[in-house]
């Protein structure tokens, strides 16, 4: 029995109080986490936020400063790499240049003493269909077949938690589609926990069930993808993952379970529930598909609605399935607004007037800040 | 071999520190890997230096032993008597070098940019003439340049050594036991230490940027001028030291191919230290030419600027 | 007119063919003179053609023995250099420690020292501790010599290596030990071979240091020296020939296996 089974059903990996500091630097800030057995999480943030240290602590390539880490009910805080139940599929995959495909796989079987590994590797290779290469050398697969040899390398040794490590960042954008979706599979057959750090928040969103943004060595934002992007809690998130319209607003009263709000001289109203923001202040953020665009002149708006007047287009994409508009409002901010392409207003051009309204409950409420955090984290993704 | 033991305990015994004390894990590995080399250095390498230092300011001899008794005279006997030989030496070796860099620039370049597949070719041609012994092929150039020999005979028919004669490079009509013949074999010699340095940095080259030279009105020439010969500086530069250095303290050309009159530093101190067994003066004249290569390279260096050398 | 501007187009390849020509013309007539049958003791002048030297290559009193020394110690100082300088070349390519520079300096002053006036202080040395010079001090010299060259082949590898292979390495569960005999060693191999030739072709060669340190004990380079004083048979140029034309063959062999190798993968 190896220790790795011993150490019980439950993969639940643990971090408690764990942080990372080199020097001066800190690249983790003290952090509690659970993530639960057979979850497919992802830790999502932009360079340097801290989220690979946080990964190669799990692994046990990097020591922590403060704080352990527990794999079920086993602290492996002190165990070097090659003693903990986790395997990694690295960033650009890591591949053994002088190995072939089928000793790779097999690497991890063999020191860890199994004496026949051909079956168990030709089968591993099959499932990720790369049974015919198994004799080639790595650099003479593409990107997309070493990424599957770098996941079948892993999952072979059937981990308690496989740690992916940016693993679809070289591949083009096409192949990252298909092997987001390939991997969302092997995680539901296999139903290992996989921990995956990416800092596009599209690949987070399609494959995880949670998903912890990190921001400057702390967890912004833990939750589901819908959680996170219909309810943000932080301006960071709200503009990191999607795009968001925020606005300065004072609570000026309540009712009816609604914070009435003035933004700008307009009187707006959002669910209390759906704030996050406690005092008299908040920044008051909407979705751009969340809101409508009316061309001002024969403007009929139901009362119920959060209205905006007096804003002109400045620019409109047309992108296919929606149009999107950039509109300059009275007091210098621009909206940004996406429009679906079913009844195309033609009066809709640069230039026009219009008034922007959206169904109060659509609103969330954040504690005033940096209104601009995260934008320029999530442009660095084109790279 | 002691020395391999070495190497892999001080591997595993990193890894053992590792796991009980994850802190501190392994600091004094880099220093078990580099002591034994550092040690073989420091013993065979900077001691006898040092010891050649003292010895230099020693007087005595070889039956009654030797003192210290900072004779600094040694040296300004040695310079006084012995400052022809330096001159040759880097007179001679500065020319090798020149010619080095004149013959094995284009060959370089040959090599990175026109050779196409038959690039490894070339490269063995460049590096196989090392697996015969220096000194038979050097031998071979007695053959060579022999008086009556082809090559020489055409050079007469050519009145070449009349131009040579004239810049006192021959003598005679002939060409052995000239100094031309010196530079002859140090360029010869020393030719594969010119030429793959600077192949190494031509070609990292990306041949890109030749095209993208010619497409901003760039002609051959001024792209060779402006960005090929530019990029290729730090090769010239490691060529040029691998050349001179080794030329200057050689002494078996000066010794084969020239005459008494072509004496380099090298065939003095090897003279003093093996024949006349005058160890102070021969340990001075060494640390003469140390000295003025030290000299030498460094200013060579600061003025070409570059970077690690190692 | 074509011929001209053909000239120019090719200029520089037959300058460049030419420079070969001047590089390899001595190993063209280092093997002409191997089958001369040289008219008194010097073998420079052509006198006829004859098979003898070829017949008997060790027909000449101390020769091969002198070559049985030179592999000898070529081989012995390629094992130690090779393994103290890898040792260097992995602790600066991998570590931080303190006196980075100075231990730079040190590495780099025997590659930019002159080979005279190192021979000539090392033979002080052995002179001044009175240790007799000959088979050992030829070692320790020619392992002095040859150590930064190992470090420069060694470290420039080991600079190319991706240090996240050893950590997929230790991910999948191999000891440090595994990590270093399964991954680092296999890795680095390419540099320390190319290190360990360059070391033996530097050690085999090597006669202006060997002459201070050598005493009684006389390598090939030592024999060829001494013989062109006394008088060269063409044996010399049989055994210069022959190391010529088997380290080309071995060049070849493997370029071609090389090559091969490429194709089946294509």
């Amino acid at each position: 029995m190896t220790e790795q089974q011993r150490a019980g059903a439950s993969g639940d990996v643990s971090l408690a109080g764990l942080s990372k500091h080199y020097g001066d630097f800190t690249a983790v800030r003290p952090m509690d986490l659970t993530i639960p057995a057979g979850s497919f999480f992802a830790l999502l943030g932009a360079s340097g936020c801290g989220k690979t240290t946080t990964l190669r602590m799990i692994a046990g390539l990097e020591q922590p400063s403060t704080g352990s880490v527990s794999i079920g009910d086993r602290d492996v805080t002190g165990l070097p790499p090659y003693k903990r139940p986790v395997n990694t599929v690295f960033q650009n995959y890591a591949l053994f240049p002088h190995l072939s495909v089928a000793d790779n796989v097999g690497f991890g079987l063999r020191r860890r003493g199994v004496k026949d590994t051909r079956k168990q590797v030709q089968d591993m290779l099959d499932l990720v269909e790369l049974g015919h290469l198994a004799k080639r050398k790595p650099t003479q697969l593409s990107g997309g077949q070493q990424q599957r040899v770098a996941v079948a390398r892993a999952l072979i040794n059937t981990p308690q938690v496989l740690l992916l490590d940016e693993p679809l960042g070289a591949l083009d954008l096409k192949l990252r589609r298909q092997m987001q979706l390939e991997l969302k599979r092997i995680q539901t057959d296999v139903g290992i926990t996989f921990v995956h750090v990416t800092h596009d928040q599209e690949e987070a969103m399609t494959m995880a069930d949670t998903i912890a943004v990190m921001n400057g060595g702390r967890i912004e934002q833990l939750g589901s993808p819908v959680e996170l992007y219909e309810a943000p809690r932080t301006t960071f998130v709200a503009n990191f993952l999607g795009q968001s319209n925020l606005v300065e607003a004072k609570v000026t009263g309540r009712a009816d379970g609604d914070l009435l709000l003035d933004a700008q001289g307009n009187r707006l109203a959002l669910p209390a529930a759906r704030s996050a923001a406690d005092g008299d202040h908040l920044v008051m953020g909407i979705r751009p598909e969340k809101i409508t665009i009316t061309y001002a002149a024969d403007a009929k708006i139901a009362d119920n609605r959060n209205r905006l007047d007096g804003g002109v287009i400045v620019d409109a994409a047309f992108i296919g399935v929606s149009t999107q508009y950039v509109v300059r409002m009275p007091w210098g901010q621009e909206f940004t607004v996406f429009e679906q392409n079913m009844e195309r207003d033609p009066r809709l051009v640069p230039g026009a007037t219009v008034i922007l309204h959206w169904n109060p409950t659509h609103g969330f409420g954040l504690e005033s800040g940096d209104l601009t955090a995260g934008i320029a984290e999530a442009s660095e993704d084109a790279a | 071999m002691s020395a391999l033991g070495t190497l892999g305990a001080g591997t595993t015994g990193g890894a053992d520190t590792k796991v009980t004390e994850p802190k501190r894990r392994g600091r004094w590995v880099p220093y078990a890997l580099l002591a034994p080399g550092l040690l073989w250095l420091v013993v065979f390498f900077a001691i006898p230096m040092v010891v050649q230092g003292s010895t230099s300011l020693q007087t005595g001899n070889l039956t009654k032993g030797y003192d210290l008794t900072w004779h600094w005279a040694t040296y300004w006997d040695a310079l006084d008597q012995y400052y022809p030989q330096f001159l040759r030496s880097f007179g001679y070796a500065a020319a090798a070098t020149v010619m080095c860099l004149v013959i094995g620039y284009p060959l370089a370049y040959a090599i990175a940019f026109k050779a196409g597949k038959w690039r490894g070719m070339w490269l063995v041609l460049v590096i196989a003439p090392f697996f015969t012994s220096f000194l038979v092929r050097t031998l071979a150039w007695k053959t060579i340049l022999a008086d009556n020999g082809i090559v020489v005979d055409v050079l007469n028919k050519l009145h070449f050594t009349n131009v040579t004669a004239f810049l006192g490079l021959t003598q005679d009509d002939r060409v052995l036991a000239t100094p031309l013949a010196v530079i002859c074999g140090l360029t010869y010699n020393f030719l594969p230490f010119m030429v793959l340095p600077l192949y190494a940095c031509l070609e990292r080259i990306d041949p890109r940027l030749h095209e993208a030279a010619g497409d901003l009105y760039a002609s051959p020439r001024t792209t060779f001028a402006k960005v090929t010969f530019p990029l290729s500086l730090p090769g010239v530069v490691s060529g040029t030291l691998l050349t001179f250095i080794p030329a200057s303290g050689d002494y078996v050309n000066a010794q084969w191919l020239g005459s008494p009159d072509t004496g380099m530093a090298g065939n003095v101190i090897q003279t003093q230290f093996l024949r006349v067994l005058d160890y102070p003066t021969a340990a001075a004249l060494s640390f003469i030419l140390m000295l003025l290569i030290v000299l030498m390279v460094t200013a060579y260096i600061r003025k070409a600027g570059t970077e690690d050398l190692v | 007119m074509a011929v001209v501007n053909w000239l120019r187009r090719n200029v520089i390849v037959l300058f460049g063919l030419l420079a070969l020509g001047y590089m390899t013309l001595p190993n063209i007539v280092v093997l002409m003179f191997s089958f001369n049958d040289p008219n008194g003791r010097f073998n420079y002048t052509w006198n006829g053609f004859t098979l003898d030297a070829w017949e008997q290559p060790c027909g000449v009193a101390g020769i091969c023995d002198s070559v049985a020394v030179s592999m000898k110690i070529a081989v012995l100082s390629t094992l130690v250099a090779t393994a103290l300088g890898t040792a260097i070349a992995f602790a600066l390519g991998r570590y931080r420690f303190r006196a980075r520079g100075a231990i730079n300096t040190l590495l780099f002053l025997p590659m930019s020292m002159p080979e005279v006036v190192m021979g000539a202080s090392l033979g002080t040395l052995f002179l001044n501790m009175r240790i007799n010079t000959g088979f050992v001090t030829i070692l320790i010299a020619h392992i002095m010599f040859c150590l930064s060259f190992v470090v420069v082949a060694v470290k420039a590898r080991v600079l190319g290596m991706d240090p996240k292979l050893e950590e997929a390495a230790q991910d999948l569960y191999a000891s440090p030990t595994q990590v270093f005999l399964r991954v680092t060693l296999p890795l680095a191999a390419p540099g320390i071979g190319a290190g360990a030739m360059l070391a033996f072709a530097l050690s085999f060669d090597d006669f202006v240091i060997t002459n201070f340190t050598s005493g009684n004990t006389v390598t090939f380079p030592m024999f060829v020296y001494g013989a062109a004083q006394r008088g060269t048979p063409p044996q010399i140029n049989v055994i210069g020939s022959a190391m010529f034309v088997i380290a080309v063959l071995i060049v070849m062999i493997g370029q071609i296996r090389a090559s091969r190798r490429a194709k089946q993968r294509a």
